[in-house]
């Protein structure tokens, strides 16, 4: 319990620190300050100073600082300084349903293509089948994910839409799983397949290495004492052992994707997720967007490394010390 | 005479290309243990791996009772494992996987070669930790290995290896990673199996784990047989130089204690650089020109050596 508190603590401490950063940061950039651009070209100093005053501009930078966290968690009313009266945080939930479906389904995909792989290239390593899959991986780790996407999109969009191969693929955008939920997969299944090859052709190696480095262990000359089945082995004693280089990567990962990296998938497939509303964030310079963006990632990458920290104690029993005595 | 349980007949191993083990031939007698002595690089466990059909046998015959088994499918010997032939590995804490309970994999074990179901599975070994005397067994089977002490663990490893009632017990080393005080606990325990249960062979490099617990030994040296016959007669009168020095390098419980325990000058050869005559010549002090050749195992003064010394006068 008071390890959990702790966990919350620190989370927080990542969050505000952040936070204060990227502030920092804001007002250190060169051509940032944003009452130009709200006040439109050409404005008079009159409507500059009554703009500077109205935003707040002209107070001290701790209490500009207090002021927008306050916006964005307290009153949830932070507008956007490039488009007037935009609200920040409706924004950011609209993107994020939109990014966790195409990395929850993208990451289900490439986990169990890569356990499929790994395990099927640690039972009989350095044969035909072995040599062949891990040639493959390297090719999915190393095709660009926007060219992947965009010839995809050459592919079923245009050249070969209208042929009974791919007659069933809606155009690029996204549907909502609530809309319809067959039109949600339907427009969500390419991007997933194409964000997935890399990270399936990157996690069955690391596996297929994990597993290879588990097969000369102990345990697994126990294992096979036992006079059990090779798959039974793979399956019950390395793979168990290695899920837990595994589970690290893959928290990590995920976070990253879910808190904007998805952002070439997106665009690639005109998905207004979060990586998208990131991006449009940065290239504006606008403070309220990038501050709402960047929290909200910052906060998954927290998450995620207390879910991995969790999933650790249930896999591994030796971390969990002190729950029960030995 | 017991019957032999198993039957080990000019076992020879190759690995890349060496050859490891050099027509190897003991029997296991029901009701008695035997031991296998010799320094690390000897054979032993090779000799093991190759009876639990882990490595391939290149030559030779290995019969179970009376079935022959060099030359099974893996798929045969993989019936084999674990139900007729277990075995006892040196260090608990690495043999067992780290992430489930002892319980579990002592379970696992059992469903792989019987029809039975989780609780009956589950029951068979809770019954077995109490016979291994492992208190509190139900309990204990819930625990992860970390959780049990290094005699425990062993003894949830020995039960782990009886529970498909196999007629062979192999233990290799399986006292090396204990406290001195727990190691007896373990050969008394394997003795008993021996008694009871399944025949046991024994693979160690301490003399004085087979003088407590052994009934035969087998003395081993670059993949060969050089001495083989009962304990008492061989621990009392060693014939082959080898086993001498080995004997020499042991401490003794009660007399004297020697200013400077002997040991035997050199190494041990690799399988790619084995002498061509008798292995043990290089480091052996009775070394003469007659070593040049090979000698066969002989029986002379109640067992069986090989050595040019006790040739023509059996």
């Amino acid at each position: 319990m008071r390890s959990v508190a702790l966990r919350l603590g620190q989370g927080a401490c990542v969050l505000v620190g952040i936070s204060m950063l990227v502030f920092a940061v804001f007002f250190a950039t060169p051509g940032a300050d944003p009452t130009a651009r709200i006040a439109g070209r050409g404005a008079s100093p009159q409507i500059l100073a009554r703009i500077r005053h109205d935003y707040g501009f002209d107070r001290a930078l701790p209490v500009q600082y207090i002021r927008m966290m306050d916006k964005l968690f307290v009153a949830r009313d932070l507008t956007s300084f490039v488009d007037h009266g935009e609200r920040v945080v409706p924004e950011v939930f609209a993107a994020a349903p939109v990014t966790l479906s195409l990395v929850g389904g993208a990451a289900i995909i490439w986990v169990g293509l890569s356990v499929l792989i790994g395990v099927v290239c640690a039972l009989w390593p350095n044969g035909i089948v072995d040599r062949v899959l891990m040639g493959l991986s390297v090719l999915l780790l190393s095709i660009p994910v926007f060219w992947l996407g965009e010839v995809v999109n050459l592919v079923t969009q245009s050249r070969y839409h209208d042929t009974m191969l791919f007659s069933w693929v809606p155009p690029l955008g996204y549907v909502p799983f609530l809309q319809s939920p067959s039109g949600w997969f339907r427009s969500l299944l390419l991007p997933w397949l194409v964000l997935s090859s890399s990270f399936a052709g990157l996690y069955a190696r690391v596996l297929r290495a994990e597993l290879m480095a588990a097969s000369g262990e102990d345990y697994m000359r126990t294992a096979r004492a036992k006079g059990l089945s090779p798959l039974r082995i793979m399956l019950n004693h390395g793979l168990r052992m290695s899920w837990l280089g595994f589970v690290s990567l893959f928290g990590l990962d995920v976070a990253q994707l879910i808190g904007g990296g998805a952002l070439l998938t997106e665009v690639v497939f005109a998905l207004p997720g979060v990586g998208h509303l990131t991006y449009r964030a940065l290239t504006d310079l606008d403070l309220p967007l990038i501050m709402a963006t960047v929290l909200y990632s910052a906060a998954f990458v927290v998450i995620a490394n207390a879910l991995v920290d969790l999933v650790y104690l249930a896999l591994d029993p030796r971390l969990r010390t002190g729950t029960r005595h030995g | 005479m017991a019957e032999p349980i198993l039957q080990v007949r000019d076992l020879c191993v190759r690995l890349s290309g060496r050859l490891i083990l050099d027509h190897v031939s003991f029997d296991v007698l029901r009701g008695r243990t035997l031991g296998v002595v010799g320094e690390s690089g000897s054979g032993k466990s090779v000799t093991a791996s190759a009876l639990m059909g882990l490595v391939p046998i290149a030559s030779g015959s290995v019969k179970f009772g009376s079935r022959e088994v060099a030359g099974l499918s893996e798929r045969a010997w993989r019936a084999l494992r674990g139900r007729q032939i277990a075995m006892v590995f040196q260090d608990p804490m690495s043999a067992f996987l780290p992430v489930r309970s002892v319980g579990a994999q002592i379970d696992e074990q059992i469903r792989a070669h019987e029809r039975l179901s989780r609780t009956d599975a589950r029951a068979r070994t809770v019954q077995l930790l109490q016979r291994m005397e492992v208190p509190d067994a139900a309990q204990m089977a819930r625990r992860y290995p970390h959780q049990l002490s290094g005699g425990l663990r062993q003894r949830a490893m020995i039960a782990m290896a009886l529970s498909c009632r196999p007629d062979l017990l192999i233990a290799d080393e399986p006292t090396t990673a204990l406290d001195v005080t727990v190691q007896a606990q373990i050969l008394a325990l394997l003795r008993e199996v021996s008694q009871r249960d399944a025949g046991v062979m024994l693979i160690t490099h301490d003399m004085g784990v087979v003088a407590q617990s052994c009934a035969d030994v087998v003395v081993m040296y670059a993949g060969v047989i050089v001495e083989r016959g009962s304990v008492e007669t061989i621990l009392q009168a060693p014939l082959h130089p080898y086993t001498q020095a080995l004997m020499a390098a042991t401490p003794e419980i009660d007399g004297p204690r020697p200013a400077r325990l002997a040991t035997i000058p050199g190494q041990p050869p690799s399988p790619a650089s084995r002498p061509q005559g008798c292995v043990f010549q290089p480091r052996c002090g009775y070394a003469h020109e007659a070593c040049g050749r090979r000698p066969p195992l002989r029986s002379h003064a109640g067992r069986d050596v090989a050595c040019v010394l006790y040739e023509g006068a059996a």
